[in-house]
């Protein structure tokens, strides 16, 4: 993409992460406060609030950009709300990305922000055989189920093992264990994860992700904004690809009982789409990539997406993990952040945290954590009911 | 006498012949089918075919992945007391090219199965009470 689709990230924040059971509006001021700090930003500077909606948070939750403009105090910005499942952040983003882009505002506040309750999420309440939703838990199908058939079926095919999942496990523990806004921060071994509980064979407790609390929230401006405030050097947003999945569907995905028919059309891969189009709207290819933030709702579902954003070949990301190549240091770093094992998922502000730490990897500002000579990072997340998306950062 | 058996979902199984299969349905335009039934519009985006008939789905598949429900769902799933873990099926259907998820049937394994495997689908009780006992779609492996 040529330098006038880019926008400039000019400042992050985040609340951390944990089960801390407050007013998931507390986090998001926090994070959004730290954001406009950071961005050296005034509040009554910012023109637009774009907000990732919670569906568990009441009417506030669904009305997440107003909501929080009114806490941080009504100034007049315009105001914008999105929801899509897990790329929710992604595509507040965009909805700011899309205004500065149309001239149309200069500088926007992007933040999402959850309190999720405990145990495994479920469905709304009722008798609802319409929605699939209901159906499949009725069914006796949970989120863990879809992860656990999609690490099996590795297994089955590609001959990982269930001692290839525990390495990510172990690889994201370590990149987490000094990230001040991780949930769990400690350095669990393959025999700890060995030892936790089956959940959905092959995976374990530990080898799924957590649902947390938490915050996160981006100041985007456009280019000229960031050059008047003389921030040439700010890390840009070269893509942010929201797309939607082409029938019919390769996989089962969350929440249906069953793919598409692929009886007279191609099947085609989703998780592989999404990615493939970021690549294409920033102009550059997985040989670019320096660091990688990825939804690893199983660890085996990280193994999924490395192949799935092109970083090795399908079916040899197992190989990538055991030569400790997707760890700090190694070829091409995956999740320094410690990723979902070590944040859990606060949905709507999960795709966002992604962007938060790309931006400090990019920066160079990432500590302990930091990915040597980082230039290009890119995102990835997918959610219920075909949404996903992928955003690349650069420098 | 024998308890009441009720559908887990009205229109989505029959027996038909001492039988049991999935009720699809099939674009009259372009042959696509569908589980769950649809029959108001085509998805395939190439198709705008408002035409659908009902078919029974194949019976037999192979299995895709596998896994099991070692925890107690949460609602709407009812559970026995205490919780008797399951296991649960994706399965590939041939002729449809679909993969169709369901449990597997009481007693089956994670260890017994393997991807591949030929399977059938066979009609099971989901949870009962005393008086009427919900019946779902299992799948069991091919003798």
């Amino acid at each position: 993409m040529s330098a006038d689709q880019e926008i400039a990230v000019l400042g992050i924040g985040m609340h951390p992460w944990g089960k801390w059971g407050r007013n998931f509006v507390e986090y998001g001021v926090k994070a959004s406060r730290d954001a406009l700090a950071d961005a050296g930003v005034a509040w009554r500077d910012i023109q637009y609030v774009s907000g990732a909606a919670t569906m568990r948070c009441g009417y506030p939750g669904y009305v997440a950009g107003a909501t929080f403009a009114q806490a941080l105090g009504w100034q007049g910005a315009e105001v914008n709300t999105s929801y899509a499942a897990c790329a929710s952040g992604s595509q507040a983003l965009a909805a700011a990305r899309a205004k500065i882009l149309a001239g149309q505002c200069d500088v926007a506040l992007v933040v999402g922000s959850d309190t999720t309750p405990k145990g495994f999420l479920k469905p709304a309440p009722g008798e609802r055989p319409d929605d699939p939703d209901w159906v499949r838990f009725r069914l006796g199908i949970t989120n863990p189920s879809y992860f656990a058939l999609y690490a099996r079926r590795r297994m089955e095919i590609y001959g990982d093992t269930a001692e290839d999942f525990a390495l990510v496990k172990v690889k994201n523990a370590e990149h987490g264990f000094s990230n001040p806004n991780a949930r769990y921060r400690k350095k669990f071994s393959a025999a700890d994860v060995a030892a936790s509980a089956m959940v959905a064979d092959p995976l374990r407790l530990m080898d799924i992700c957590a649902t947390s609390d938490g915050a996160a929230a981006l100041v985007v401006c456009s280019l000229d904004y960031a050059r008047r405030l003389g921030r040439d050097d700010a890390v840009r947003i070269a893509a942010i690809s929201t797309v939607t999945p082409t029938f019919a569907s390769a996989v089962v995905e969350m929440p249906d009982i069953a793919t598409d028919s692929a009886a007279v059309v191609e099947a085609q891969r989703f998780r592989a789409a999404i990615p493939a189009k970021a690549y294409e709207e920033a102009g550059i290819g997985p040989e670019d990539v320096s660091v990688a933030e990825v939804y690893d709702l199983s660890t085996a579902l990280e193994l999924d997406w490395c192949e799935d954003l092109q970083l090795c070949a399908r079916g040899a990301a197992a190989q990538l993990v055991r030569a400790g190549e997707t760890r700090i240091g190694g070829r091409i770093p995956i999740n320094p952040s410690g990723g979902l094992a070590c944040f859990g998922e606060a949905v709507p502000a999960q795709a966002l945290a992604q962007v938060c730490e790309l931006t400090q990897q990019l920066r160079g500002t990432a500590g302990e954590r930091q990915v040597a000579g980082a230039k290009v990072g890119i995102t990835a997340n997918q959610g219920l009911f075909g949404h996903g998306s992928s955003v690349i950062l650069k420098r | 006498m024998p308890k009441a058996q009720k559908p887990v979902i009205e229109g989505w199984f029959a027996v038909e012949d001492g039988q049991p299969h999935l009720i699809g349905t099939r674009c009259k335009a372009c042959g696509t089918y569908y589980f769950p039934r649809q029959s108001l519009y085509c998805k395939n985006p190439a198709c705008d075919g408002e035409e659908f008939e009902e078919v029974p789905l194949s019976r037999r598949g192979t299995v895709w992945s596998f896994t099991n429900a070692m925890y107690q769902p949460p609602e709407p799933f009812v559970a026995e007391d205490p919780h008797v873990p399951y296991t649960i099926l994706a399965v590939e259907l041939e002729k449809e090219k679909m993969i169709v998820l369901g449990q597997g049937i009481r007693g089956l394994q994670c260890e017994d199965l393997r991807a591949g495997m030929g399977v059938e689908l066979v009609l099971d009780t989901l949870f009962e009470t005393e008086e009427q006992a919900t019946i779902t779609w299992k799948w069991a492996p091919v003798a």
